[in-house]
This record gives C-alpha cells, sequence and structure tokens, in this order.
C-alpha cells in the first residue's frame, strides 16, 4: 500500500515535469543554547514531509527546552505542507512553554504564520463534537418528534380552519392559480393514469384468468377487474401516482419559495400561505382525485376486457354485462370515498412538508423525497382504516 | 428633516433557543429618518430586522410603533400594521410564478378597493418609478438581478408604505447599480416622506443615504453606537466602530504602531 503510495506520487510529480528533492529536517544546538532545526529540500504537499513528531520525539522529550530556531538556507521549496507543520509545533511549544522564533523562516512563511494567527479562534464558535450519550441521543430525538407532531397538528388545523373559509366563500386565493393547478393535477396525469391502470387491470384480469380457468369460471374474470379496480385498485393507484407526481410538486415548488423568501414575502404583507398556496392545492387535488379515480376504473375495466377477449375468448357485451352486475354503486362510492380522502392526505403532505422546509437546496430535495415517502404511508394507513370501518360497518 | 419618534426599540434581547445573538438594544427611528443597521456579517442585523417587520418573536423587551407594541398586541393588529410596511428582500423574493405586473398587483387588489384598470395604471407607474417600464409581462426568472431588485422596490412601495425596510439593498449590484438605489432611497424618503431603515455593511451607501443608525458588535453582542454615520465616523471612539467605518485602516493602522 505504502509503496502504491510513493509510485503514484512519483508518477504524478513526473507528469508535471518535476522531480522533489526529498523535504527533510535535522537538528542540532548553537552555542547560545538555541535548538536550529534545519529545513531542507522541497516542502511540498505533493512530496512527504517529516511530521511534527519527529521534532517532539529528538528535542522535547530529550528535555531540551531552549528556544526553537530555523535554518533554512538548505530550503528549496515550500507551501501549505510547511504551514501545516509549522503551526502544528506552534501548538505543541506552546503547550509545553517552549519559545518558538520564526526568524529564519522565509519572509512569506513568517507573514502568513503572522496572518494564521491574526483572528485566534471564537470562543464557542467550533462546533461541539464526540460521542453523545445514548440517553441524550433518544431525549433529544423523542423531543424533535414532539415537536414534528406539534407542528403537523398545527398544520392540519390550519388547513381546517383555511378550508371552512373556503367553504364561506371568505378564502382568498387567485384563481387562474386555482385553474392552473386543476390542470396540472387533472388533465397533466390522464396518460400516466391511463398506462398504469390499464396495466393493473390486465395483471388483475391474467392472475383471475390462470385460477378460474381451472373451474371453467372465466367469466367471472369481469367480477375480479370490476370489483377490485372499482373499490380499491383504481383510487390507490391514483393515489400513488399523484403522490410522487402532484404531491412532490406541491413539496418543491412550496419548498423553493421557501428558500427565496417568497413565503415570508406573503407574510409580511398579510397574505397567509395556507390560503394563498396550501388551499388552491388541496381544493384542486380533491376535486380532481375522484374524477381521476373514475376514469382509472374504466381504463382498468378496459384492461380486463382486452385479457377477457384475447386469452378467454369472451365477447365484449359478455364480459360488459357481467361487470355491471357484479360492481354495485356502493362500490363506486366507496372507490371515490377512498380518492377524496387520499387527495387530501397527497396535498397536505406535500404542503406540510414544503412549508417546513429549510433554507437550502438540499433542503427542498430533503422535503420533496419526505412528502412522497409521508403521501404513500398515508395512503396505505387510510386505506386500511378506511377498509376495516367498512368491515364493521357491514358495507 | 427629522420628526416624532416612529419606532422605539427598548432592551431587545434576541436569538434562536438558548442562543442569544445581541443583548440590550435600544434605540429609536424618527419619522423621515433612513435608519441604517450596520455591523460584521453574521452579528443579527437580518435577525434584527425580521423581529422589526414581524417575522420573528424577540426574546425579550419591546417593539413599538408610536403606541403601539408591535409584539405584544394581538396577532390581527400586527398584521394590520404590517400593511403599512414595505419590505426589500435580500434577493427580491419576488413570487417566481407571476409577472412583475402581477407581483405588483397582489398587494393592491387585496388591500385596496381599485377596479383593474386603475391597479394597471398604479403597477405601470410604479414600475416606471424605478425604471422599468414596459417589464409588466415578464417573470422575474427573465430579468437581470439588479432588475430583480427594482422590481421588488416597486412592489414594496405598491401601497404607498409608512416605513420601508431594505434587507442588504446593495448586495450582489454593480457600484453603478448600487448607486442608482440609493439616489432612488433617497428620492422616496424626500418626496414621499417614508421612513426607511436599511441593513447593510456597504459603506458607500451608508454614508451617502444614512442619517440616523445603530452599531451592533458580534463580539460584545450589544449595539454599540447610534446615531448620524457620518458623525460617528468624526466622533466615535469606540475602536470597533471607527474599525469598521473605515474599512479596517485605522484599526490595523494602530496595531502595526
Amino acid at each position: 500500500m505504502g509503496s502504491l503510495m510513493t509510485d503514484l506520487i512519483r508518477s504524478r510529480n513526473k507528469m508535471n515535469g518535476k522531480q522533489w528533492a526529498p523535504a527533510t529536517l535535522s537538528f542540532s544546538s548553537s552555542p547560545e543554547g538555541f535548538n536550529i532545526v534545519r529545513l531542507a529540500g522541497d516542502w511540498q504537499i505533493e512530496n512527504r514531509s517529516p511530521s511534527v513528531e519527529k521534532v517532539e520525539e529528538s528535542l522535547l522529550v530529550g528535555g531540551r527546552t531552549g528556544r526553537i530556531v530555523f535554518d533554512t538556507s538548505e530550503l528549496k521549496t515550500w507551501d501549505s505542507s510547511l504551514l501545516i507543520f509549522l503551526v502544528r509545533l506552534r501548538r505543541l511549544c506552546s503547550e509545553r512553554g517552549i519559545d518558538l522564533g520564526f526568524e529564519g523562516l522565509p519572509q512569506g512563511v513568517k507573514r502568513l504564520m503572522k496572518l494564521a494567527a491574526a483572528v485566534p479562534e471564537r470562543e464557542g464558535a467550533r462546533k461541539k463534537q464526540g460521542k453523545e450519550a445514548l440517553l441524550d441521543i433518544i431525549g433529544a430525538k423523542t423531543i424533535v418528534f414532539w415537536h414534528s407532531t406539534v407542528e403537523m397538528v398545527d398544520f392540519l388545523g390550519e388547513a381546517f380552519v383555511a378550508f371552512g373559509r373556503l367553504l364561506r366563500g371568505r378564502a382568498s386565493f387567485r384563481r387562474s392559480d386555482f385553474v392552473l393547478l386543476l390542470h396540472e393535477c387533472g388533465g397533466q396525469a390522464l396518460p400516466i393514469v391511463s398506462l398504469i391502470s390499464v396495466l393493473v387491470g390486465l395483471i388483475l384480469a391474467f392472475v383471475g384468468a390462470i385460477q378460474l380457468k381451472m373451474f371453467g369460471a372465466q367469466i367471472f374474470v369481469a367480477d375480479v377487474v370490476g370489483i377490485g379496480m372499482v373499490r380499491i385498485m383504481g383510487a390507490i393507484m391514483t393515489g400513488i401516482i399523484m403522490a410522487g407526481r402532484t404531491g412532490a410538486a406541491f413539496a418543491a415548488q412550496i419548498g423553493t419559495m421557501q428558500v427565496n423568501e417568497e413565503i415570508d414575502a406573503l407574510k409580511t404583507l398579510g397574505i397567509s400561505p395556507m390560503e394563498f398556496l396550501v388551499l388552491p392545492r388541496m381544493a384542486a387535488l380533491i376535486v380532481m382525485m375522484p374524477l381521476l379515480c373514475l376514469y382509472a376504473d374504466l381504463m382498468g375495466i378496459l384492461g380486463g376486457l382486452v385479457v377477457g377477449m384475447g386469452m378467454l375468448d369472451l365477447s365484449m357485451t359478455e364480459y360488459l354485462n357481467r361487470t355491471r352486475e357484479a360492481v354495485t354503486i356502493t362500490y363506486l362510492w366507496i372507490g371515490l370515498f377512498h380518492s377524496a380522502v387520499f387527495g387530501m392526505l397527497v396535498a397536505m403532505a406535500g404542503c406540510l412538508r414544503g412549508m417546513q422546509c429549510g433554507r437550502s437546496a438540499s433542503a427542498v430535495g430533503e422535503a420533496t423525497t419526505s412528502a412522497v415517502v409521508t403521501s404513500i404511508v398515508a395512503i396505505v394507513v387510510a386505506t386500511a382504516v378506511i377498509t376495516f370501518a367498512c368491515q364493521v360497518l357491514g358495507i | 428633516m427629522t420628526g416624532e419618534p416612529l419606532i422605539i426599540v427598548k432592551n431587545l434581547d434576541m436569538g434562536y433557543g438558548d442562543f442569544v445573538l445581541m443583548r440590550d438594544l435600544s434605540f429609536t427611528v424618527n419619522r423621515g429618518d433612513i435608519f441604517i443597521i450596520m455591523g460584521a456579517s453574521g452579528c443579527g442585523k437580518s435577525t434584527l430586522l425580521k423581529i422589526l417587520i414581524g417575522l420573528k418573536q424577540p426574546l425579550h423587551g419591546e417593539v413599538l410603533y408610536g403606541d403601539t407594541n408591535f409584539w405584544e398586541t394581538d396577532p390581527l393588529e400586527r398584521e394590520q400594521m404590517m400593511h403599512r410596511f414595505g419590505i426589500l428582500y435580500q434577493y427580491g423574493a419576488l413570487w417566481s410564478s407571476m409577472t412583475l405586473e402581477e407581483n405588483i398587483a397582489l398587494p393592491l387588489q387585496r388591500y385596496t378597493k381599485l377596479e383593474e384598470a386603475k391597479i394597471k395604471e398604479i403597477v405601470s407607474l410604479k414600475l416606471s418609478l424605478v425604471g422599468l417600464s414596459g417589464f409588466e409581462d415578464y417573470y422575474p426568472a427573465e430579468i437581470s438581478g439588479g432588475m430583480k431588485k427594482r422590481a421588488a422596490l416597486a412592489r414594496a412601495i405598491a401601497l404607498d408604505p409608512n416605513v420601508l425596510f431594505f434587507d442588504e439593498p446593495s448586495a450582489g449590484l454593480d457600484p453603478i447599480s448600487a448607486r442608482l438605489l440609493d439616489d432612488l432611497i433617497l428620492e422616496l424618503r424626500d418626496s414621499l416622506g417614508t421612513t426607511i431603515v436599511i441593513v447593510t455593511h456597504e459603506l458607500a451607501s451608508i454614508f451617502a443615504v444614512g442619517n440616523n443608525s445603530v452599531f451592533l458588535d458580534v463580539d460584545l453582542k450589544t449595539m454599540t453606537a447610534s446615531g448620524d454615520p457620518k458623525r460617528l465616523l468624526a466622533e466615535s471612539r469606540e475602536d470597533t466602530v471607527r474599525r469598521f467605518l473605515t474599512r479596517g485602516e485605522e484599526g490595523i493602522g494602530e496595531e502595526k504602531r
């Protein structure tokens, strides 16, 4: 390993067209009792240079506590490596109370050393490092968790108050923003929703077909696809697509506004960001999600139909009639209810993470990631809760 | 030139959580002042500004606007007071999804009952005041940094505010644009009588426009001087203040001697 490093260094020196003379260090005593440190060769970062420990070993351990001076008559070139060496030496000497004289050093080195010492380290400026006790870590995490929970509840409360104002027609946001948002979360999502829903319909039909064919009950593929899509899969698939697409976009938009002080500019004008930014986004998603879900249901059924006609030799009327018998209006309502809830959750997660965003570029990235994760977790939890509630209510 | 006190700050402590940034600030901004908040980088100038404009609560102490205690009055009244402020943020903070016209029109649409045509007229007047006539339909991303700052100033003066706050107005501007902005600031004060509070460490601007100031010392964590910056330069005995106002020349000179 060591030889590899030296090889590398050597090849690099050759590349630069230079061959460094080795940097060396030697010691002697002057008649006045000073310790002379003689520096020689090329003190370059790319060249291997002696360490401070060498001085420590040969001078200080021997109990020679006289003033240290330098002789640089054989020093050829120097760069930061010499400065690093000197800084460490100075620290060592001040710890041991030894006098250090820079007189013999080149003019440039003296000036840089003076500059480096000109502004002493500010007290308390250095961040505290080192190991924290386990209990400290747990405590800090708990406090952070508590704060973020309070923040989330705060946000929910404010969102509902704003929503109330919207219902009473007293909320103020720009209508053009709302229309644009409707377009962004509705029309623009159609291609991806079509693709995913048709494929999910196809998959459901395939899985069902293989099993049902064994019993000669191919026709019930229509039940599997119809009920599956309408009752739950349509809503979940649109929910997840919108979480990745629109929720992330909300978080990034609002987060960037936070970074650019645009949110501050709204607040100081007395415009509530909740009403101006969050509310139209929430409203747009709650309106568009059920529509998208309905569209996804139809696309899923279309996917099932393709498998039914292509693989199971069912006729189109047969398949569609069976679907109409299987899918009741209740299932449709359940699916649409799911999707409205998902729309609200995705919008809230996106906006919440955007509003919590810090003031840097990486914070926007984190906000976006966290928005998607939060939305998907919320969607899954909400599905579980609603499904359980339906079970209890016997729907 | 100076009128009655408009903003009175008393024994203000500010900081984040347990960390105290500045202690015991007390100063008065008079009506018609161009008041400079100065100090080295990181001393808390911008934080002080945030407290004055209602974005951040102080740890202790009072901020009085006239007779009203800004941070102890109820939030609704504070919001009412904030409508009378115009704020120019460090990087403009124009709403990037709106054109310049929409940016400037938004406060007007919210707080006045003017019809659209009238608002349009005001918008183009404000844009022409800052030398941006004809840029109504541009988005903030389509104009240069200096233009953004001027457009943001147009938005800040949209509602003819009582007090204008500037956060580092000349940061990132070339010397000539910075000078033009200074002239604009003086013009606004002289013609509209607006009180202006500026956070800056640009010496040229400080001496060109300021007639009252406060100096925040980063090491002592408090204010060490206040008053007309030109008078401070001539009379102040404080070493850090002198060093700041002379670009460090006096301080270093003494060290050499």
